[in-house]
């Protein structure tokens, strides 16, 4: 069974439609990565899969739900969780706050999942009493993916993880990606570092102006030739 | 000025900014979590002040023991407010918002004046007997206003610090869309919210008319001030609204060494006003 399927999916935020019947699929623990030019809609499309897109026609599954009409609050209930590009941590909640607003959901204890988290990223224990406003962009991310982690969800939405981030840090944030997605979590992303995502993933989606432009697998997609001319910078 | 008078004047600071202080957080909640600035938030205070009276000329309760009912009452006035009316603006300008509350405030004065009379009003009549410290005066009601506003505050802080609605109500008026993709249940924050800022105003209604007496517009009157508290607090932020009411409060007690008493609100729109030139985002340092 797929784990998302997208399909055919027209819609947009209300105005004209950004996506012109695209497509995508997430098999269960894979890294499906999203590339494309500037303005193609690869945000709009995972927001899409998220309940934040006005969905015109076309419909989202998620294992075996119509996810199509949901709202992003049902949705994470049934082991979807997206985090967004910016603004991605309550600034004024401590590390661990973050983290508790992530489980918001659960009526369960919540602290198991908590551990796993601090182990997957040592650096928040160490900082779980700082509000997450103060810390660095790299640090934030980690934050913003924990708090998405809490209700252990069976994919995750990552929209241009790295954006902002130094080099240094670029490199460390696609490992923990892996290392999530190691866990069995499925990974959909959308990512500007298109070659680095690339490397990192099972598939990738070639989006431009709001359609598939091709589909194959990472490694594949960075071998070949005239994907590279348009949307890897040569 | 003898340092008797400032100390005197800082006493009556502190119990109008107690005062204030209550207000403002509840002005302060509404607009981190709805985004709007609820004029109908004096009148709510007049509507708690009116329904503890209710209680102490009924059932002859001392007036402390009547608050607890009028928090309750307000709050669920205030919440039966939201949902028939703000709720359904949700989606609209700030601005409708904003013009609807005003509205609300009249509607919430006309009650009041129609149920309980359009005359002055007090919860005991009598002399209360002073303390005296030194030479400054203390009268017992300021003790219970300030007793009772450092009690509320501090159970609000344990509501905002230790509880999940009260982290999740943080969590969305920091970031209302991450609180939202997070699976919070906006519609109960925001509940809460109403609870807590109706039932602060109620409190604050009832200290109020401690300090003065009631009457159906004093809750409109001290609307000004709370504002000006809640701004220079830097409005959203409730821990802001503590220290901006204490600010107000001390600096248009203390202006009376200077100016005629009858401008004192004329000093909180000042500093109201000059907050909004110089430092829009409030006194505390911090984002925003």
């Amino acid at each position: 069974m797929k784990l998302l399927h997208i399909d055919t999916v027209y819609g947009g935020y209300g105005g004209a439609d950004i996506l012109h019947g695209t497509s995508l699929v997430v098999e269960p623990g894979e890294i499906v990565v999203i590339i494309g030019p500037n303005g193609a809609g690869k945000s709009t499309l995972m927001k899409a899969a998220f309940g934040l897109v006005k969905i015109r026609d076309g419909c989202v599954r998620f294992l075996d739900s119509d996810i199509t009409r949901l709202r992003p609050d049902q949705i994470v209930r049934l082991g979807m969780s997206y985090v967004p590009q910016e603004r991605n941590v309550f600034p004024s909640l401590t590390v661990q706050e973050n983290l508790e607003m992530g489980a918001f959901l659960r009526r369960d204890d919540y602290r198991p999942q908590m551990e796993k988290i601090f182990e997957l990223f040592p650096r928040l224990k160490e900082r779980r009493k700082q509000p997450a406003g103060l810390m660095s962009g790299g640090e934030r991310q980690m934050v913003a993916m924990g708090r998405a982690l809490m209700l252990d969800p069976k994919l995750l939405l990552l929209d241009e993880p790295t954006a902002g981030l130094s080099p240094l840090f670029i490199d460390h944030t696609f490992e923990q990606i892996k290392r999530i997605n190691g866990l069995g979590i499925g990974i959909l992303m959308v990512e500007q570092n298109a070659k680095q995502a690339l490397a990192i993933a099972d598939r990738g989606y070639v989006l431009s102006m709001g359609r598939n432009r091709a589909e194959d697998t990472g490694r594949n997609l960075l071998a070949n030739q005239e994907i590279a001319e348009m949307f890897l910078g040569g | 000025m003898e340092l008797v008078d400032f100390l005197q004047l800082l006493v009556y600071g502190v119990v109008y900014g107690s005062i204030l202080t209550l207000g403002a957080i509840g002005v302060s909640l509404i607009f981190g979590i709805l985004g709007f600035a609820h004029f109908a938030h004096g009148d709510l205070m007049t509507f708690g002040a009116y329904a503890a009276l209710v209680v102490v000329v009924a059932l002859g309760w001392p007036v402390w023991a009547s608050i607890p009912f009028a928090i309750l009452l307000t709050a669920v006035v205030a919440i039966a407010i939201d949902q028939t009316i703000y709720r359904r603006l949700r989606r609209t300008a700030p601005v409708i918002l904003l013009i609807s509350s005003f509205g609300m405030a009249l509607v919430l004065r006309s009650v009041v004046q129609l149920v309980w009379g359009p005359r002055d009003q007090v919860y005991v009549s009598g002399i209360q007997l002073p303390y005296r410290l030194g030479d400054i005066i203390i009268r017992p009601d300021h003790i219970t206003i300030v007793g009772g506003a450092i009690l509320l505050v501090v159970l609000l802080h344990l509501f905002l610090q230790k509880t999940r609605t009260g982290k999740a109500m943080r969590a969305m008026a920091d970031n209302m869309d991450l609180a939202a993709v997070s699976g919070i249940d906006a519609e109960r924050v925001i509940m809460w919210t109403w609870v807590l800022g109706g039932g602060l105003a109620a409190a604050a209604g009832v200290f109020l008319a401690l300090d003065t007496r009631l009457h159906p517009t004093f809750g409109w009157h001290a609307l000004l001030p709370v504002f000006a508290a809640a701004i220079l607090g830097g409005i959203g932020r409730p821990y802001g609204a503590i220290l901006g009411g204490l600010i107000i409060g001390i600096a248009t007690e203390m202006s009376t060494v200077w100016l005629e008493p009858a401008y004192k609100p004329a000093v909180a729109f000042g500093i109201m006003v000059l907050v909004l030139v110089f430092r829009p985002t409030g006194i505390l340092p911090g984002r925003r």
